[in-house]
């Protein structure tokens, strides 16, 4: 999945559509995945690395990943053809 | 670089929780690289505030309804110039508007500049001839229809599904969910601004509008999108945010170069889920939020004062994306020797 090249993740996880104004808050943990996505990191390497660096399995991660990444879908976040 | 000495003036100093544009016009001529400005206020009303702020607005004159006749009107207009000699009048009530296209000539012979729409280009994009605009140019539309009596309300289930919004040919927009609250609807509007009354599809989806300059040679030299944030009870932006919307853009340059608008205008526009724009009104003024383009690096006002005084105006090239307007309210203390002057002489 490839976050549209035109949408601004700060550091501390305010997301902004320069297209729409729209603007969205997100915790750490999404802030986290938000920016491994934006540089390029496969859904496979990002779920590894949360695994390993967490506290977590990766089934439950993965399930919660997978919601996250349709809300971004939901949301007009991400580049229609995904790479 | 020495600054041009200008006087100009300015209608709509209604500030109100309905704005009108000419505070926020006033602002960016006031922040002009190339003009100095000595801004001369319209009125109509004597409590526009627009008129009691001195860092803004120099003098203040009182001008007639256009509805007082235009021979009374442009009298008034040329007692101004005579005191003032005006160089630039900038008009920013679409009310008033149909008065000072037609005086264009009159007042330029004169000495005052405008940059106005043509009669033509006025009339094309009203309200109610909204649905042949479209068609003409290939914009989506909502489909519409005019009404003038009580006896076509009946017939709108034929046309429309609830609900639908009616709206009055200047100003004024209701959304209906039934023929009974069209009814009242109605009545508001004609007791306010006649008929015909204007009958249109409700399209859901986000309200984005574009702030544009045309030339009048199909050129669009300035062009600023923006996402209302905060929406008055009136429908009015209290709160926006430029959006780098690059098909609002296009849509925007592809309107200036087939009309080749000549003037300010305003774009309302539905972008609805399937990412459609719909062109709901083109107003063909500068609209209150102008000072948000301002802020985002297209000073539209200044731009329009340049083409009316016949400088070579190269479009701008871009703007700034994410910057905000937030509005507020500020009470100014006055006293009633101000309001006396005004109501008594007719100046202030």
């Amino acid at each position: 999945m490839k976050i549209k090249s035109n949408i601004a993740v700060s550091d501390n996880g305010f997301v902004f559509d320069p297209n729409t104004g729209d603007s969205y808050n997100l915790n750490n943990t999404a802030a986290e995945i938000l920016q491994m996505l934006k540089s390029g990191k496969e859904e496979t390497e990002i779920i590894k690395v949360f695994a390993k660096k967490y506290d977590v399995d990766e089934t439950t991660f993965e399930q919660n990943f997978y919601d996250f990444l349709g809300m971004l879908n939901h949301y007009n976040l991400v580049e229609e053809n995904r790479g | 670089m020495k600054k041009k000495k200008l006087t100009i003036a300015v209608t709509g100093l209604n500030n109100t929780d309905n704005p009108g544009p000419g505070v926020p016009v006033i602002r960016g001529l006031r922040e002009s690289e190339y003009f100095d400005v000595r801004v001369i206020g319209l009125a109509y009303e004597n409590l526009e505030p627009g008129i009691y702020m001195k860092d803004l607005v120099d003098k203040t004159y009182q001008i007639p309804y256009p509805s007082s006749g235009s021979e009374a009107f442009l009298d008034r207009i040329k007692y101004i110039h005579s005191k003032e000699n005006l160089d630039v009048i900038i008009p920013n009530f679409d009310a008033e508007l149909y008065s000072f296209i037609k005086a264009e000539k009159e007042l330029a012979d004169l000495g005052v500049r405008t940059f106005l729409p043509t009669l033509e280009q006025f009339d094309e994009r009203a309200k109610s001839n909204l649905p042949k605009f479209g068609e003409k140019y290939g914009i989506k539309v909502p489909f519409s229809k005019t009404i003038t009596s009580y006896a076509d309300i009946n017939n709108l289930r034929n046309n429309f599904d609830y609900p639908l919004l009616v709206k009055g040919k200047f100003y004024d927009a209701y959304l209906a969910y039934n023929p009974e609250q069209v009814i009242n609807h109605f009545n508001k509007i004609t007791a306010k601004w006649g008929v015909p009354v204007i009958i249109q599809e409700f399209i859901r989806g986000t309200e984005v509008n574009v702030v544009a300059l045309g030339d009048g040679k199909g050129n669009t030299i300035a062009a600023v999108p923006m996402r209302k944030q905060y929406i008055t009870d009136k429908g009015k932006a209290w709160g926006g945010i430029t959006i780098g919307d690059e098909n609002l853009v296009a849509l925007t340059k592809k309107l200036i170069a087939e009309t080749k608008w000549r003037g300010g205008m305003e774009l309302e526009i539905i972008k609805n889920v399937n990412n459609e724009y719909y062109l709901i009104e083109i107003n063909p003024r500068i609209p209150a939020w102008v000072y948000l383009a301002v802020g985002a690096g297209q000073n539209i006002p200044e731009a329009l004062v340049r083409l009316a005084i016949g400088e070579n105006v190269q479009p701008y090239k871009s703007y700034d994306i994410g910057k905000m307007f937030i509005r507020y309210s500020y009470d100014m203390i006055g006293d009633i020797s101000q309001f006396e002057k005004l109501s008594m002489t007719g100046e202030l």
